[in-house]
């Protein structure tokens, strides 16, 4: 799946987008979160604080308990501030 | 009832009364327009800003902005909505947002521009980078926002 980042996640990882392939294991939001973050250092410092990373699932907000399966693009992003 | 709607999301500035005159042009229905423009300002909490950087997510942005305008036209009797965001690099005094909403009587056109910039900043997915003297940040967002969000919501 595709896997988009923005805004200071995007900093932090040091990447825009990227193509992931997440063990079966990884089911919802949370885990593939919690399983990115075991990828590297910088994964880990982007979600240090995972309860404040929103999710949008195929560009529709999703909660964190949301399952994957069958997810296009998957994009994290901080709390938005525009407008 | 017709409710034409635009949706942009573009670098170059926007020019309010040139878009009233499209929303409103040819019609006789409209009563009320009300017109909200955010613009980039250089005093925040702490430091002068010297430029806003605006970042957002291609697609998503646009469609979680006709999300939010179903439900205003669904919400209120509006005979038209243009919603115009800028992104890319702003100093202070420049436009940033602009939302026009047209409808018969003003209640309406006043409720659903709240509305919609009540959403636009909490779920739109655009962010906003501050330069000033001491360094460049990430704006964070305010709790005041989201609760200026949570009253629309229906109980």
């Amino acid at each position: 799946m595709k896997v988009k980042y923005f805004a200071w996640v995007r900093e932090r990882i040091g990447k825009a987008e990227e193509t992931i392939e997440p063990p079966a294991t990884v089911r919802t939001v949370e885990e593939l979160i919690a399983w990115l973050s075991s990828q590297s250092e910088a994964y880990a410092y982007a979600f240090e604080k995972p309860k404040v990373i929103r999710t949008a699932i195929d560009h529709a907000h999703v909660k964190s308990d949301t399952a994957i399966a069958g997810a296009r693009e998957i994009a994290f992003f901080p709390p938005m501030t525009g407008g | 009832m017709t409710c034409p709607v635009t949706i942009r999301i573009q670098e170059d500035d926007f020019d309010i009364a040139r878009e009233i005159e499209v929303l409103t042009k040819s019609r006789t229905d409209i009563g009320a327009v009300v017109s909200f423009s955010g613009i980039c300002r250089a005093d925040d909490d702490s430091a002068k800003i010297s430029a806003l950087t605006l970042e957002h997510y291609p697609g998503m942005a646009e469609e979680e902005i006709r999300r939010h305008v179903d439900e205003a036209t669904s919400r209120w009797p509006l005979n038209g909505v243009t919603v115009i965001h800028r992104v890319g690099r702003f100093m202070p005094g420049q436009n940033i947002v602009l939302v026009l909403t047209a409808s018969q009587h003003r209640q309406a056109a006043f409720q659903a521009a709240e509305f919609l910039m009540d959403y636009l900043k909490t779920s739109a997915p655009f962010w906003k980078k501050e330069e000033s003297a001491t360094g460049t940040g990430w704006v964070e967002a305010h709790a005041r926002d989201d609760e200026a969000a949570a009253r629309w919501t229906k109980s």
